[in-house]
């Protein structure tokens, strides 16, 4: 049997965190499929038959899939997911809104945000805010499986030579309607994928203070991410939020600026390789997972860091 | 119009947890439990939407052991107006409990059913989109804001990227993320008021739900442990280290 990855995408370019999900079916199978599905997603389904191991791309190009609505989604990835092994998708809100409804579709137990695969029908994820790491095994016939993105490397975007096959099968439930989408843009890097992350806490204590954590993010060419205190006292919106909750990230460098570190925020970012943290507390819990803590306070120590550059 | 709010019983999140000695499966014995506090935020959205007079009744439900009779009461005592507690004996994944609330859905007919977008035990989040698809219902999942108007809900959803809206022809489901609201607390009036709502149990047979386990667990550990860190002496010093030690600037 094979894989089938559900792709993500914008209906023009291929988003990159689908990349891990082609290294995570790799280690399962060598007959990789992938779905595209959205609206005038023709370039969508070319730059993905060039991604490394996929041998075929199924578009199903359709004006009801243009926003990637769940209940139009589901049904699709039910249909043609019950003809493989396994169906995969990387762990973004996307892919939580649309597999578990998928899989529900297919009387399939999902399995959420796998970290590692022991064999083909048992899996290794985090639970309890990662203080600790299952290992489940599944009964189903299919597997309906999220990838928690920093747990696999991304696969190239070149070298694969898939096929192209469009897909029939279209389902629209008029239900649920697409409003709007308040998009935040920026040239910063992308958070979930970025090399070194500066992340500003509940201590920046404004909106305006927190523009110091953009300023130096920009320094070192940092995507910049936020404690959920932060998020919620409005510093900063909520995509950026980092933790159980949040996005998990897994960068070179990530540093913690005025953040306590709770279990919910160091289970977004304690896979990171190298943790920098900068609290005036000593006691504060950051600094048991940081690789190098300073003691001292941030609106003095970021603008010595910077000159110290 | 009628809300169904259906709340697990987890570890309170202030607790650490840790695998048993056997590693066998999280020790969870005799530590505090709570209502998961994405289930207490979809409760205090209910009750929100009941104050604004757009709600009549508010029932929350459970799926778990005679224990989680606790916090039905605590969803009671915080202004729910009856509760369910669909028992089992065993441990129950979402899909289980999805096929549960799919039959209290045939049988309350609620216009909306509110949920956690995750449990913070299995960080599932599942449950809700799982119901969606078992009631055809449409979903609007990890929702920071919600308006009903008319017949349809408006939602606000936390996304990768941003916020997005989409309006759900109702009956809807919606699950919630952290910002919807701040939960209220439950005054002690209340909680002795909550003794006397009415609380009823069946079972998911009663209910003619199969709720017999798809995975199994074989065990649990610790996440690989991080070797301990340093301080520095100030910020030059940091930034030395980060250079040419450990050469990520
Ligand atoms: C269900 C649930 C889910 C959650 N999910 C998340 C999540 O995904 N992500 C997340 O981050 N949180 C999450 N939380 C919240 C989490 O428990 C903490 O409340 C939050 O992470 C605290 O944010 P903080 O560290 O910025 O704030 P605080 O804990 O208030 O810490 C501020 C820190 O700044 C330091 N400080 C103050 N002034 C200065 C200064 N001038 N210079 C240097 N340091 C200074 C202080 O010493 C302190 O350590 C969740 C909570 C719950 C209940
Ligand atoms: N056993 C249960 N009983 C009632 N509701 C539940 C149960 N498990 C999950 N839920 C609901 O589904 C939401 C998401 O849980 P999960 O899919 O397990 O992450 C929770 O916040 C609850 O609202």
């Amino acid at each position: 049997m094979a894989i089938l990855i559900l792709a993500e995408h914008d209906n023009s370019s291929l988003l990159p965190a689908t990349l891990n999900s082609v290294t995570a079916a790799k280690l399962i199978d060598d007959e990789i499929h992938m779905l595209v599905a959205g609206s005038n997603c023709k370039s969508v389904a070319e730059q993905a038959a060039s991604v490394a191991h996929v041998t075929e791309i199924f578009v199903a190009d359709y004006f009801a899939y243009k926003d990637f609505l769940a209940e139009n989604l589901a049904p699709l990835v039910a249909k043609i997911g019950s003809n493989y092994s396994h169906v995969f998708a990387t762990a973004t809100t996307s892919s939580k809104n649309i597999l578990p409804r998928a899989a529900a579709l297919m009387d399939v137990q999902a399995i959420s945000d796998i970290s590692g695969i022991v064999d083909n029908d048992t899996f290794e994820r985090p639970i309890y805010a990662g203080s600790m790491i299952a290992t489940i095994t599944s009964s189903d016939i299919v597997k309906v499986v999220t990838i928690r993105g920093t747990a696999f490397e991304a696969a190239s975007v070149t070298g694969g030579k898939a096929k192209i096959t469009p897909c029939t099968a279209l389902f629209d439930q008029a239900a649920s309607k697409f409003i709007g989408e308040e998009v935040v843009k920026s040239d910063r890097p992308e958070l979930a994928g970025a090399k070194v992350v500066v992340s500003g806490g509940r201590a920046l204590g404004s909106e305006e203070q927190f523009s110091l954590i953009y300023d130096f993010a920009d320094q070192l060419g940092a995507a910049v991410g936020a404690s959920r205190a932060a998020v919620d006292a409005g510093y900063a919106p909520n995509d950026m939020q980092v933790g159980q909750t949040g996005k998990i990230v897994a960068p070179d460098l990530y540093i913690a600026v005025g953040i306590s570190g709770a279990i919910q925020h160091l289970a977004g970012m304690k896979d990171s390789k190298v943790i920098v943290a900068i609290n005036k507390d000593q006691e504060a819990p950051i600094f048991s997972v940081a690789d190098y803590g300073l003691v001292g306070d941030l609106f003095t120590a970021l603008p010595e860091f910077e000159a110290a550059m | 119009m009628r809300v169904l709010v259906p709340v697990k019983r987890v570890v309170d999140y202030n607790v650490k947890v840790r695998p048993k000695a056997d590693g066998s499966g999280p020790e969870v014995d005799n530590l505090k439990m709570s209502i998961n506090p994405f289930c207490e935020i979809a409760v205090e959205e209910a009750i929100r939407l009941k104050e604004k007079g757009i709600v009549e009744e508010i029932v929350a439900v459970t799926v778990g052991p005679q224990q989680a009779q606790e916090q039905l009461r605590t969803a009671l005592a915080l202004g729910a107006d009856r509760a369910i507690l669909v028992l089992t004996e065993i441990f129950v994944e979402p899909l289980g409990v999805a096929k549960c609330l799919k039959e209290l859905c045939l049988s309350e007919k609620p216009d909306l059913i509110l949920l956690g977008k995750q449990a913070i035990d299995g960080d599932n989040n599942q449950t809700g989109q799982m119901l969606g698809a078992l009631t055809g219902f449409p979903q609007g999942t990890f929702a920071s804001e919600l308006t009903v108007e008319g017949n349809s809900a408006i939602v606000k959803r936390e996304v990768d990227g941003g916020l997005q809206t989409v309006s759900l022809e109702l009956p809807a489901i919606v699950t919630s993320d952290l910002r919807l609201n701040e939960p209220r607390y439950a005054s002690l009036p209340n909680i002795m008021k909550a003794k006397r709502k009415p609380l009823v149990t069946v079972t998911s047979e009663e209910l003619g739900v199969d709720v017999s386990p798809r995975t199994e667990l074989l065990n649990v550990k610790l996440p690989p442990k991080r070797k301990a860190g340093m301080l520095v002496r100030d910020v030059k010093d940091l930034v030395d280290k980060l250079k040419n030690e450990a050469k990520v600037i």
